[in-house]
């Protein structure tokens, strides 16, 4: 499927706040009569515009958006994208998040890196992204239970941080610890994985310009419950991939064990793109419930599902040759 | 047509009962207060009554054989229709909400998701009970109607089944919901296993050939 270019969308085009919430309203009354669903469910992808940028929380960063990672349709809103999210260290609920993450200490800091480079060491956060330019990039966010999200990050190329570090020839992959902190993380009490969360993903895919370390949503601060301070954001693969809480940075020749493809191995391999064709039983793949715009919508939400997230045209070459049922 | 007595009047009172989860359904849809996802919210809370009623359905029998009760009897008919009610709300939430414009793939779903296989039958299965739910199909099918009835334990076993089989990895260890509601059901199983021979005993020592009314399913 090719991908078209998507449509400019200035700030001067975000519809005014009240204007937008009247809009709310009418959608609403329209949702109970029977007549609105021919009209609402011509919503998909193409919809309305963005909705009005965050309240407060959170402190602003300065970045520069860029422009060449854009998706078309709305964004989700501030609000569901971080209070509806799986990060299991606060439980299994998509709501635990944002409501047992209160507690959590993103500074001060560290990140360990070692394996197969040639500068290893204990790095505090703030020596780790000096110099680094944050971007801010919308990306589509696909999550293996088949909802997906538009999300603006601020972050930076994964790529330019792994080659400060100066991995060696025998750095095959490169794998990611989340933080461990049963204290602060009440999840952390049932063995639902082997703590800690480990992901990882080939050197290739890494240094692969699409691949985001955010530090930042919605141009503040990641909130705790997104993987504050530093995440991993993989746009093609399944959301799981995307490491938060990252303390732990690992070159290695081999490829790494990976949480959730030893929990289960049969659902989760260790690629992980999505692909609506190689479906993981309980869930197909094939479509998705596109959670975005003004957070009221009942129908017209669910989207087909594309291969690597609509990032074919960008990523797929990193798998010429590879049977992706096989290597799911 | 005899005159309504308590368990008559009654009546209307547990149908506007059963029928508020739906309303407040109804009100957090015009609120917005369903969150992020409201479709899923709805297709939960939709299943979880529709099952809720089938287990209420369930416990009538062995709630009238503790309490000696009978009258409890008569509140049955309408709390199974209230669980086929519910059930079709759960399907229709689905298949026009949820699947909406993409229609090709409801046989897909249906047949290739086991746990969405498993719900739909239990679903189809509801529907030959509640066409018999009336008292002319019941006179006229006699000893069979009791015996169609019988479905009701296959349909609870589908559903709770159905539950269990969508609750996401991991979570069977945090979330024990789907199990409680197995359990119950499992319970209510079993409470009609040994009292039943008593019923029979009990039947065999009535005079034979003189029932007032289709006898109810076990």
């Amino acid at each position: 499927m090719p991908t078209r270019r998507p449509p400019d969308l200035p700030e001067r085009d975000v519809t005014p706040e009240a204007i937008f919430h009247d809009r709310r309203r009418l959608v609403r009354l329209l949702a109970l009569s029977p007549l609105a669903l021919a009209a609402c469910s011509q919503k998909g992808e193409a919809g309305a515009p963005a909705p009005a940028p965050p309240p407060a929380p959170g402190t602003a960063l300065s970045f520069t958006p860029n422009p060449a990672f854009r998706t078309r349709g709305p964004l989700t809103s501030w609000q569901d994208v971080t209070h509806y999210n799986n990060y299991y260290e606060f439980g299994t609920s998509k709501s635990d998040p944002a409501r047992y993450s209160g507690t959590f200490k993103p500074q001060p800091w560290s990140v360990t890196v070692g394996g197969e480079c040639e500068v290893p060491g204990i790095f505090a956060f703030e020596d780790l992204i000096k110099g680094i330019a944050l971007e801010q990039r919308i990306y589509r966010h696909r999550c293996v239970e088949a909802w997906s999200m538009v999300i603006p990050w601020v972050g930076f190329p994964l790529g330019v941080l792994l080659k400060r570090f100066k991995p060696t020839s025998r750095a095959k992959y490169v794998a990611f610890t989340t933080v461990d902190r049963p204290g602060q993380m009440p999840g952390l009490s049932y063995p639902v994985l082997d703590w800690p969360y480990r992901e990882g993903l080939r050197i290739d895919e890494a240094m692969h310009p699409l691949a985001l370390l955010a530090v930042g949503v919605y141009g503040r601060v990641l909130p705790n419950q997104n993987g504050a301070p530093l995440r991993l954001v993989v746009p093609w693969k399944y959301g799981f991939k995307s490491t938060k809480a990252i303390v732990q940075i690992a070159f290695s020749e081999t490829q790494p064990v990976t949480s959730w493809s030893q929990a289960a191995p049969d659902r989760y391999g260790f690629y992980a793109n999505v692909n609506p064709e190689v479906g993981t039983v309980p869930w197909s793949q094939h479509t998705e419930r596109r959670i975005a715009g003004a957070g009221f919508s009942l129908f017209g939400n669910r989207i087909a599902t594309r291969l690597f997230n609509g990032y074919a045209d960008q990523v797929a070459s990193l798998y010429a040759g590879m049977d992706l049922r096989r290597d799911y | 047509m005899r005159r309504p007595d308590a368990v008559g009047w009654s009546k209307p009172l547990v149908a506007l009962l059963a029928l508020m989860p739906l309303v407040l359904l109804v009100l957090a849809v015009l609120h917005d207060t369903l969150g992020p996802d409201p479709v899923s919210r709805l297709e939960k809370h939709t299943g979880i009554w529709a099952l809720r009623l089938l287990l209420l359905t369930l416990a009538i029998t062995p709630l009238r054989r503790i309490t000696g009760w009978s009258a409890l009897l008569r509140y049955r008919r309408m709390l199974g229709l209230f669980t086929f009610f519910y059930a079709t709300v759960h399907l229709t939430v689905y298949l026009v909400i949820d699947l909406g414009g993409f229609w090709s793939q409801i046989f897909t779903e249906i047949a290739k998701k086991p746990y969405i296989t498993v719900g739909f039958a239990a679903w189809l299965l509801l529907i030959p009970l509640a066409l018999t739910s009336t008292r002319g199909m019941m006179r006229r099918l006699g000893r069979r109607w009791g015996q169609l009835h019988k479905l009701v334990y296959l349909i609870g076993v589908l559903a709770v089944l159905h539950y269990l089989w969508q609750v996401k990895f991991g979570q069977t260890i945090a979330v024990r919901q789907p199990v409680v509601y197995a359990a119950i059901l499992a319970a209510l199983l079993l409470a009609r296993w040994r009292p039943r021979r008593q019923a029979m005993a009990i039947s065999a020592r009535r005079a034979p050939g003189r029932s007032p009314a289709p006898a109810p399913p076990p």
